[in-house]
């Protein structure tokens, strides 16, 4: 089930919001003891909206596209009064006093949410193995992980636990999940979407964006949540378009780019053949197909790490115990803040503070950060160039499709290397998107990224609602996400 | 002397914005504990800073005045390091980029005028307060955060280690503080803690062109503090070098009760503060027009005046100085020649009584009870010879005291002088026959006796009598 589908039954009276919103939670109930994609729920919120949102029905006042239809949020975007736990035992009884930029927006919208959902711990991995909180697990096979760091919000609408869902993205947390899932997770430019109320992992990189059902539904979500927000100040300034404007099955013409550092040997023969597959059916719709090279690519990785874990570790320096979060007592300043930070932070978020402390500690510095940012710059001249001749880039989203529980949690560089096709794009601040783009031989749902330059989801919308009008059989629905209603 | 003291400054001046640089909360001083705050300037997790524009503003026009290179691309970067009273464990400054760079200000000391460069501005956001529970840090079982002060806009300003004495810091101080409050950006109040003061100091042998080791004073929270904090450092170290000692390159606060600096903490266990770019703010980018449009703002400053007071008022170097030192003084000079006082005049006034009387009430010339225009009124008096000078000299305490005007005073008071010669001559006549003995001195040659004379006839009048009158009328009598 679809937003847009939902929204359709809804207007014509078919299905009121209460009764949708009943029926989700019902679902979500079913699926629940299996995924575990949730850290705590908002039911009795959610049925005041709905409420809200069939009286404005009845008084035949027009509702958003949004309105009524039950979605939930990551558990690191802050909802006033609501429990923010970023999955960490340090925020465990966090409760913010503010509303997110996007909260505020969808709330305009009558949003009805759920619940927040699970997450890598502060957004910090790839498979939400490292939530301290809870174990999600795949929808599709409950042995595999669903990918992170937002894995809640992706095995949520996998399992039609949720219709729609908030996700971050920092190097890849919305969009590598989405492919481990079956589901579209959409990384906006960098600055399209408000960060005003995302806690922090890397401020430079992270981005909020939608994690839905299809191509469709990510328009109707990032409609809801774009916008120049002045709380945020690297917020794009001037107006947005009508996302689902864009919604156009014709590539006609179209330039895609395959850019073929991203098809080396680290990537899973399945998914190749699956992405190469995506190419024919772009060229049989009449666009051109490409081969591009982004060389520089190659240390986007390693500069991706330092300068994410360099401003996290500035970034997670707040939480000593001092004010809010955790606190373990002790006789001194230094020993409380050392044994909050000990017990509070789990092994993977010690892990990157520390790698982003030493890079940045002086004499290491020009070796390593400055260095990055050098790469930096260079991998975004390249994008750049590169959308010079393509329309749109085309790429695996991740080179293997999702893996079992334990498989990589104690081998952190190859959990790193999930992210080998994602991190480039947020340090160059351009868009991204995953889409279904068919199943492995054991039944997981494989993940395919197009790429836009900074501003352009227009186009990337255009190019991956194409493919999927054209392909539905790549976007399935897990048994267990069939909702009834 | 043998050895020269080289001191560089640190001065960290808090700007008077309505607002916090980061957020909306108010800048206002004192508020109950932690009231003045938001989740911004808490740093609560996933707020973002956005820069109040004042503080670029007014950090232009702070550089211009002090000479500076305004940099028309510059940054916040973030400066790491754990204390309780830094809600986000980081204090967002800049650090390779500041907004100012390569300025110079002139300091007169003993005559001689000393160029003082200056490195840098920058800005940067102010920490909060710990509030521990017993009277000290020591004695105390518990301590609070006052976020109050968390986010207040600060700039500071750095020199060149070209300061050689106490004196000159003082100097340096005093007149960096004129021009900032000449400009209305800041209240500058060393007691408030709106101007604190860190000192950079080291000794060398005179001649030598190497800098020594240095040692940074903190905590001197005055004028007379910071004068003294860096003598005593000076000596301090110089008695070290003599008995064969080395300086140890460390942090010392300077404790005002017992008059001397001690060690708080050695360089080796200060923080590598792992300065990187702000990624939550954008660089900053001034315009030419910004600059233009800063400099046509600026007043006034304080050696412009001087020369106008020199000039215009035909006043001294020493009063034009004095004038010219607070901004308010030299508009209340200014104010007084407008409402049609005689400048020197009205200079003398404002140098004599009436800064007594401000320096009393711990006040300002703006804030004076009697106004530029009442002055101007009580010395329009005078020339008048409705009132002699003396008499004014009582009339402005009642102006001080009631905040009445000198003509409305000296009629209530029966203050008029007397220049009926009618009622002065009854007076002449008695104080000659009272004081044969010195009328005989007057008439034997002795010129100075009537100086005595007129006294005791200013006297029985109450001091009302025209002095003129009197002089004449007893020149008259005494001859006769």
């Amino acid at each position: 089930m679809t937003i847009h589908e939902l929204h359709q039954k809804l207007a014509a009276k078919e299905l009121s919001a209460v009764e949708l919103t009943k029926a989700v939670i019902a679902h979500k109930e079913k699926t629940e003891p299996t995924v575990h994609a949730y850290l705590s729920d908002s039911h009795e919120a959610a049925l005041a909206v709905a409420t809200k949102v069939d009286e404005k029905i009845a008084a035949g006042e027009t509702i958003s596209p949004l309105a009524g239809i039950p979605g939930a949020i990551k558990d690191n975007i802050c909802i006033k009064d609501q429990k923010a736990t970023c999955a960490s035992k340090m925020l465990e009884n966090f409760v913010p006093p503010y509303n997110a930029t996007v909260i505020e927006k969808l709330a305009s919208q009558d949003y009805v949410s759920l619940g927040k959902v699970n997450m890598d711990e502060f957004a910090m991995g790839g498979s939400t193995e490292n939530s301290a909180l809870a174990k999600t697990t795949n929808p599709w096979n409950a042995e595999y992980v669903p990918g992170g760091s937002s894995g809640g919000s992706a095995a949520a609408v996998s399992a039609g636990s949720a219709i729609w869902a908030l996700g971050s993205d920092t190097g890849g947390s919305i969009r590598q999940p989405g492919a481990y899932c079956g589901v579209v997770g959409l990384k906006p430019t960098y600055g399209n979407v408000s960060r005003y109320g995302l806690i922090a992992f890397a401020s430079s990189l992270d981005q909020i964006g939608p994690v839905t059902r299809d191509v469709t539904d990510a328009a109707i979500v990032l409609n809801a949540i774009t916008g120049h927000d002045h709380r945020d100040s690297t917020s794009i300034p001037g107006d947005r378009p009508d996302y689902t404007k864009a919604l156009v099955s014709d590539v006609k013409g179209l330039k895609i780019g395959m850019p073929k550092e991203y098809f080396g040997d680290g990537i899973n023969s399945e998914v190749r053949e699956a992405i190469e597959k995506a190419a024919k059916t772009y060229e049989d719709l009449g666009a051109k197909i490409v081969e591009v090279s982004l060389p520089t690519s190659k240390y986007a990785l390693s500069a991706y790490y330092i300068i994410a874990l360099a401003e996290a570790s500035s970034n997670l320096a707040r939480y000593d115990g001092v004010s809010y979060g955790l606190r373990v007592p002790a006789d001194n300043l230094v020993e409380m803040s050392t044994k909050t930070r000990t017990e509070g932070f789990g092994p993977e978020v010690q892990r990157r503070i520390l790698l982003g402390t030493y890079v940045l500690s002086s004499g290491y510095y020009d070796a390593y950060y400055l260095k990055a940012l050098k790469a930096r710059r260079l991998i975004k001249n390249e994008f750049d160039a590169a959308f010079e001749n393509v329309d749109v880039l085309l790429t695996p989203t991740a080179p293997n499709t999702a893996f079992k529980f334990g498989e990589k949690i104690n081998d952190p560089l190859s959990m790193y290397m999930e992210d080998i096709c994602t991190t480039p794009v947020n340090l160059a601040g351009i868009p991204g998107i995953s889409i279904p783009a068919g199943f492995a031989s054991n039944g997981m749902p494989i993940g395919m990224q197009l790429l836009a330059p900074a501003m352009g989801e227009e186009v990337l919308l255009r190019t991956a609602y194409t493919f999927e009008q054209a392909r539905p059989e790549c976007n399935k629905v897990a048994s267990i996400g069939e909702v009834t209603l | 002397m043998k050895y020269e003291t080289v001191v560089g400054l640190e001065v960290h001046t808090e700007l008077k914005t309505k607002s916090k640089i980061f957020c909306g909360c108010t800048t206002e001083f004192g508020g109950d504990q932690n009231t003045h705050v938001c989740p911004v300037c808490l740093g609560l997790p996933g707020v973002l800073p956005v820069l109040n524009k004042k503080v670029v503003d007014y950090a232009i026009r702070v550089g211009l005045a002090l000479n500076c290179e305004i940099l028309q691309f510059n940054k916040f970067d973030r400066k790491n390091y754990y204390y309780p009273d830094l809600p986000k464990n980081w204090q967002t400054s800049q650090y390779d980029l500041p907004i100012c760079l390569n300025g110079h200000l002139d300091i007169e000391v003993n005559g001689e005028t000393r160029r003082i460069r200056i490195t840098r501005i920058h800005m940067e956001e102010d920490a909060g307060k710990l509030v521990h529970s017993g009277n000290t840090i020591s004695t105390s079982d518990s301590s609070n955060v006052d976020y109050n002060r968390t986010g207040m806009p600060l700039l500071e300003i750095v020199s060149e280690p070209d300061l050689r004495s106490g004196e000159e810091a003082r100097a340096y101080v005093e007149k960096l503080r004129s021009i900032i409050k000449y400009l209305d950006v800041s209240d500058v109040r060393m007691e408030e803690g709106s101007l604190r003061c860190d000192a950079n100091i080291s000794v060398r042998l005179m001649g030598e062109e190497k800098l020594g080791t240095k040692t940074e004073i903190k905590n001197m929270n005055s004028l007379t503090a910071l004068q003294k904090g860096i003598e005593y450092e000076a000596v301090r170290q110089a008695e070290t070098l003599e008995d064969g000692g080395e300086i140890v390159q460390e942090t010392r606060t300077w404790d005002d009760g017992k008059g001397m600096t001690l060690s708080m903490r050695k360089k080796e266990a200060e923080n590598d503060y792992r300065y990187f770019p702000e990624p939550d703010l954008v660089p900053i980018v001034i315009s030419d027009e910004q600059i233009e449009e800063a400099r046509q703002s600026l007043p006034e400053l304080p050696d412009a005046k001087i020369a106008r007071f020199k000039a215009e008022y035909g006043l001294s170097e020493e009063d034009s100085n004095i004038l010219t030192t607070m901004r308010e003084t030299a508009d209340y000079l200014d104010a007084t020649v407008k409402a049609g006082a005689d400048a020197k005049t009205a200079a003398n006034w404002m140098l004599g009584d009436l800064s007594k009387m401000v320096n009393e009430a711990g006040i300002t010339f703006a804030e004076a009870k009697v106004k530029p225009e009442q002055l101007a009124a009580m010395i329009a008096l005078i020339e008048k010879g409705t009132i002699s000078g003396k008499i004014a000299k009582k009339v402005i305490v009642s102006m001080w005291e009631t905040g009445k005007d000198p003509q409305k005073i000296v009629e209530e008071e029966g203050l008029v002088q007397i220049t009926d010669t009618g009622a002065i001559e009854e007076i002449v006549k008695q104080v000659i026959a009272d004081n044969p003995k010195s009328v005989e001195d007057f008439q034997s040659g002795k010129g100075k006796a009537i100086g005595f004379l007129v006294g005791q006839v200013m006297k029985l009048s109450k001091g009302r009598a025209n002095p003129g009158v009197v002089n004449e009328l007893l020149q008259k009598h005494l001859k006769a």
